[in-house]
């Protein structure tokens, strides 16, 4: 990405919103120095490697295959709140720095989402395509989160530098908005999943989180749109 | 008995160690669980005598002695479940709706004194102390298929006996149709019903007067060998091996012998995924779990196939006429 050069970024960028400060703080230099990235990337391998460890050293209770499930399915959706926050944290902070994590943040989410749905596959369904294919349309639930993994798909197909110059900006902007959709299958298929036990409390603590990181953007957009009413009459 | 031992959907002989067939089991973990369950591997070239499992109680509660039961179906040949297991994977949402939860939040419980009042339409109402409860009947030790209808199982050494003595020293008179089971709900000791609401407290469960006098249908007071654990139901609980484990009420405060089918908890909380009857049944599927098959805890670990679900959890021929005429599918 171009904000890899050492930039005075908050200059050269047109931030949407309020830029409290355009200081390069230490934080800033430290989010644009070469590890920073590499570090992140093992951080949000640590629930994956604790998974597996905790897999072989027997740690995982009574249900492995259930705690699984459970843990990639909350870590996917962990990822997707963390991928959300991230453009609502760079506007209202006046960070662009952060903007070069975004896509590694949103591969994440697809990577546990893969092995969310790898579980299911496996450890419920022993890849019986028949039974999984019956069992799909079934069960609401298990359809919310299959849809959920279909959309992501495309996101992360076309996460690539070349798919984003091959689709154009613009085109590329619109498809990932699907991002949106992904967001409420997610809760959807949470909350579904909750419902044959009334405990909703986890589901309303992402959902919390989400809607406000939507309703930053709602409200970011409306303030660009009169912004650009008042300039327009000037 | 429904056992199956082809291997093609994943049952085993009774008594074939549960050696991990994969790196990720280590023999350790299969030494402790192995002891633990206290079973089998001796028993392994020997299938026959499999159904006098030995029980090795893990020292931890009272011991509650008892003799093997008689009671056709009461001796499942399946291997047991690892007492770890059966005390450390629960649900009772009284103390958190966490399979965990049960165990690290149960020990508040205050098991004694404890009473149940039995009360109704009945000659004899008399509120029990447990104490005479326990000596109501001979101790038997019953080795039971539980079914969750979340769509695993375990294999439980339980202590206790028949319902029917209970019922029969009450004298229920004509009009009793149903016997409803009200168990605690005790803010002060239960964090679940302090602050959760995801049902209406106290836990009430039913059955048919003909189910509850079903010879399999146990009051049970110990497991392993001992007195229940606080979070398997303490002091006293019903188990009916042929239902979903929810209709097994836990840590019972009050019996009560009715005319009309009474409200059940989990039915009252959601009407269409969970019915009065609730037999185990593969053919009757939940919005939320395949009822075809079932995991089995501890059985081969991680990458052990799922084992077919059988129609009244294998206890068909004990139970079946109790349903003649009726469609399942219905009275689900």
């Amino acid at each position: 990405m171009a904000m890899d050069g050492g930039m005075p970024l908050a200059d050269r960028l047109p931030a949407h919103g309020t830029i409290r400060s355009r200081k390069k703080t230490g934080l800033r230099r430290l989010l644009l120095h070469p590890v920073a990235k590499p570090l992140l990337f093992a951080a949000c391998l640590l629930p994956f490697a604790w998974l597996v460890l905790a897999l072989f050293t027997q740690q995982l209770g009574a249900n492995p295959a259930e705690a699984l499930q459970h843990a990639t399915g909350i870590w996917a959706l962990r990822f997707l709140c963390l991928a959300l926050a991230v453009t609502p944290l760079r506007v209202r902070t006046g960070t662009p720095q952060l903007a070069r994590f975004r896509r590694m943040l949103g591969l994440f989410v697809f990577f546990y989402a893969c092995l969310h749905l790898l579980t299911y596959l496996w450890f419920d369904m022993w890849f019986a395509w028949a039974d999984i294919a019956a069992d799909i349309p079934q069960r609401p639930f298990i359809l919310a989160g299959f849809a959920t993994w279909l959309a992501l798909l495309p996101l992360a197909l076309t996460s690539t530098n070349k798919m984003i110059r091959r689709l154009g900006a613009r085109r590329w902007k619109r498809l990932h908005r699907l991002v949106y959709a992904v967001a409420a299958l997610a809760l959807l298929h949470f909350f579904w999943m909750r419902s044959g036990k009334h405990n909703y409390a986890e589901v309303w603590f992402y959902a919390a989180i989400i809607g406000l990181l939507l309703l930053e953007r709602v409200l970011r957009s409306y303030q660009r749109k009169r912004q650009a009413r008042v300039g327009a009459l000037r | 008995m429904a056992m199956n031992s082809s291997g093609k959907n994943g049952f085993v002989l009774p008594g074939e160690p549960v050696t991990p067939r994969h790196v990720h089991a280590s023999r350790r973990d299969w030494l402790r669980w192995t002891a633990a369950a206290g079973t089998a591997a001796l028993a392994g070239p020997f299938p026959a005598l499999a159904s006098e499992q030995t029980v090795t109680p893990p020292g931890e509660l009272a011991p509650l002695a008892s003799q093997p039961s008689q009671v056709a179906g009461a001796q499942a040949r399946d291997a047991l479940t690892a007492w770890e297991h059966v005390t450390q994977y629960n649900n009772f949402y009284e103390f958190g709706a966490g399979k965990t939860d049960p165990f690290d939040n149960a020990h508040a419980l205050q098991t004694s004194p404890w009473e149940v009042k039995v009360e109704g339409l009945v000659n004899k109402p008399r509120t029990w102390a447990l104490e005479d409860l326990l000596k109501l009947a001979p101790m038997e030790e019953r080795i039971y298929r539980l079914r969750c209808v979340e769509g695993w199982s375990m294999v439980i050494p339980w202590i206790g006996y028949s319902l029917t003595a209970l019922i029969k020293a009450s004298q229920p008179q004509g009009s009793a149709k149903y016997v409803q089971f009200v168990t605690l709900a005790d803010p002060e000791t239960m964090p679940g019903v302090r602050s959760s609401r995801i049902l209406d407290w106290p836990y009430t469960e039913g059955l048919r007067m003909d189910e509850a006098l079903h010879p399999l249908t146990l009051l049970a007071f110990g497991l392993y060998g001992e007195v229940l654990p606080n979070q398997n139901g303490a002091p006293l609980r019903v188990v009916v091996p042929w239902k979903y484990g929810f209709k097994s009420a836990k840590s019972i405060v009050r019996i009560r012998f009715v005319e009309d089918q009474p409200a059940t908890a989990w039915n009252k909380a959601a009407p269409r995924e969970y019915g009065f009857y609730s037999n185990v049944n593969p053919d009757v599927p939940h919005p939320r779990w395949s009822q075809a098959s079932e995991r089995r805890i501890g059985e081969g670990g991680l990458f052990a196939k799922k084992r077919k679900t059988l129609p009244f959890n294998g206890y068909a021929e004990q139970v079946g006429q109790l349903y003649a005429g009726m469609d399942l599918r219905k009275n689900y």
